[in-house]
């Protein structure tokens, strides 16, 4: 199989991946007292009260399905070999306001192409699970209902 | 004319006195310089206006050609202002708007603003997967989410999920634009019509994104030249005057990965129009004819929303009935836009904008005096209200 890119960690995301790598799906969320508020991508403050405080909050790795498109070529070689594959954009339950791009796939380890275009639809529930891509454990997205 | 607390207006305050590009082309032989620089002394010949007369620059992200090099080969004077504005196709509105702010404060006299790209024979950015901007290189394109198209792609399903749009609405503005580039010899389209059948049928880019939902990729510059209103009256052609011009980055944006905010489909076009609107003389429903712009079609059905010309949800079936179409209520991209003209980040749209609004259009629309011109939306945005 051909390569696929692997995320360009930075400092503020790096946590992100090192929760994920242990399985846990975790969010950025500002620590300041009376605040608390969520947010994504990861950055150095909140947005909302200024505070540089932050912790990871775990969360339940349930959502929903947004959006979900299914390119075609011209792409980069090794995602060109999974088409039909489909990038989701995943609303997660506990924080509306923050969807995740991944991949919706039959189980954790299955390939990006593992499940039938025709089985996407706008507002199916998914649940977090984590694959290897290239040597990074990313979040990927199964059914709840398959 | 200048409000009592001393600040200046920037209200028809400069016009656009000359414009000018090079042949439109899938593969053009010289390089974006030479091609900046004929587009350049081209919009300065139309103007009148000597090349040493030229003291302002103003360009946009992606541009390959920089002011040292354009001013000494065009032969510009001693320049005293230039001005660069990020985000690629959101910024090609706000090149004006910049030179309007240097002229009217007194910064400079002369200003040209230009786009050169060979985006048609040249690499497509998306394929670098080493100069990849953050975001996305993170939270994004790991997952197969590569190219602008799917980007957009994926707020054009949501889009179409909530509201109902349908395909037949993007066809609608797809149509419009190849109608008008069917009128106009500059076109790369001029001899290449679009039907339902075509469009129906055409292979996907990005589902629900077919191809002719994607604009051409375009070897090609243009140019214009601004001056103060008064110096305007004194040059070749009537002037076309700025009346309104706004940047747009809204509150918690994150370019054309808009995905972590409460409203993703509400983008820069609202920020922008705001602020534009609140400086005009006029409104929406007075505007006679519009260039927005068309890397993608679903940026059209936002944008009408987002510059006011219907409501939220409502931009889909705003273009039934031939509304974009010469004649109906708002007639889109005379020239073709950068789905049937040429793609070269929305420039097309400014100077198509002064043929308009000077008569000169090859799809006039009859007595036009009031054009919208409008950068990229889905990133940091521009628009511009032009009149005569
Ligand atoms: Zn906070």
């Amino acid at each position: 199989m051909t390569e696929l890119l692997t995320p360009v960690v930075d400092d503020d995301g790096a946590p992100f991946w090192e929760y994920a790598a242990r399985g846990e799906l975790r969010v950025q969320a500002c620590a300041a007292a009376g605040c608390g508020a969520m947010r994504f991508p990861p950055r150095p403050c909140c947005p909302r009260c200024g505070s540089f405080a932050a912790v990871w909050r775990r969360t339940s790795g349930k959502g929903r399905i947004w959006s979900y498109v299914v390119p075609h070529p011209p792409l980069l070689p090794g995602y060109a070999a999974l088409v039909p594959y489909h990038p989701v954009l995943v609303e997660l339950a506990d924080a509306p306001h923050i969807r995740l791009v991944g991949n919706l796939v039959a189980r954790a380890g299955a390939p990006l192409d593992s499940v039938a275009p025709g089985r996407l639809r706008i507002g199916a529930r998914v649940q977090a699970v984590f694959a290897d891509q290239g040597g990074v454990v990313v979040p990927r997205w199964v059914l709840e209902r398959p | 004319m200048a409000p009592p607390d001393g600040t200046a207006f920037l209200k028809d305050s400069t016009a656009i006195v000359g414009i000018g590009r090079t042949p439109f082309a899938r593969r053009l032989p010289e390089s974006e310089k030479a091609l900046a620089c004929r587009a350049v002394l081209a919009a300065l010949a139309d103007a009148g206006i000597a090349p040493s007369e030229v003291d302002a620059f103003a360009s946009y992200t992606m541009e390959e050609t920089d002011e040292v090099e354009l001013a000494k080969a065009v032969g510009a004077g001693d320049v005293t202002f230039f001005s660069k504005v990020g985000y690629g196709g959101g910024g090609s509105c706000a090149t004006l708007a910049h030179l309007a702010a240097a002229i009217t404060t007194g910064q400079a006299t002369v200003g040209v603003a230009w786009r050169s790209r060979k985006r048609g024979s040249g690499p497509r950015p998306w394929t670098d997967t080493t100069a990849q901007l953050p975001t996305p290189a993170q939270w994004t394109r790991p997952f197969g989410l590569l190219r602008p198209a799917d980007e957009i792609a994926m707020l054009a399903r949501r889009y179409m999920h909530e509201y109902g749009a349908t395909r037949d609405h993007l066809f609608n503005v797809a149509l419009a634009c190849r109608n008008r580039a069917n009128q106009n010899p500059a076109a790369i389209m001029y001899e290449r019509p679009l039907t339902r059948d075509m469009y129906m049928t055409s292979r996907w880019i990005s589902e629900p994104l077919c191809l002719f939902d994607n604009c051409l990729e375009t070897d090609g510059a243009l140019a214009c030249v601004l001056v103060s209103a008064a110096r305007a009256r004194d040059c070749r052609h009537r002037p076309v005057y700025v009346h309104s011009a706004a940047q747009g980055l809204p509150a918690q944006h994150h370019g054309m990965v808009n995905y972590w905010n409460d409203d993703p489909l509400a983008g820069p076009a609202w920020t922008a129009a705001r602020h534009l609107w609140k400086q005009a003389d006029f409104g929406p429903e007075d505007v006679d004819v519009a260039q927005i712009y068309d890397a993608f079609t679903p940026l059209i059905p936002l944008s009408l929303e987002g510059y006011g010309f219907c409501g939220r949800g409502e931009g889909g079936a705003f273009t039934e009935g031939g509304a974009l179409e010469t004649g109906g209520r708002l007639p889109l991209n005379t020239a073709g836009g950068g789905l049937s003209e040429a793609y070269v980040h929305g420039f097309n749209l400014i100077t198509e904008g002064v043929r308009q609004l000077r008569g000169t259009s090859t799809a006039q629309v009859p007595g036009a005096e009031t054009c919208l011109v409008t950068a990229g939306e889905g990133v940091p945005t521009s628009a511009v209200l032009l009149r005569n």
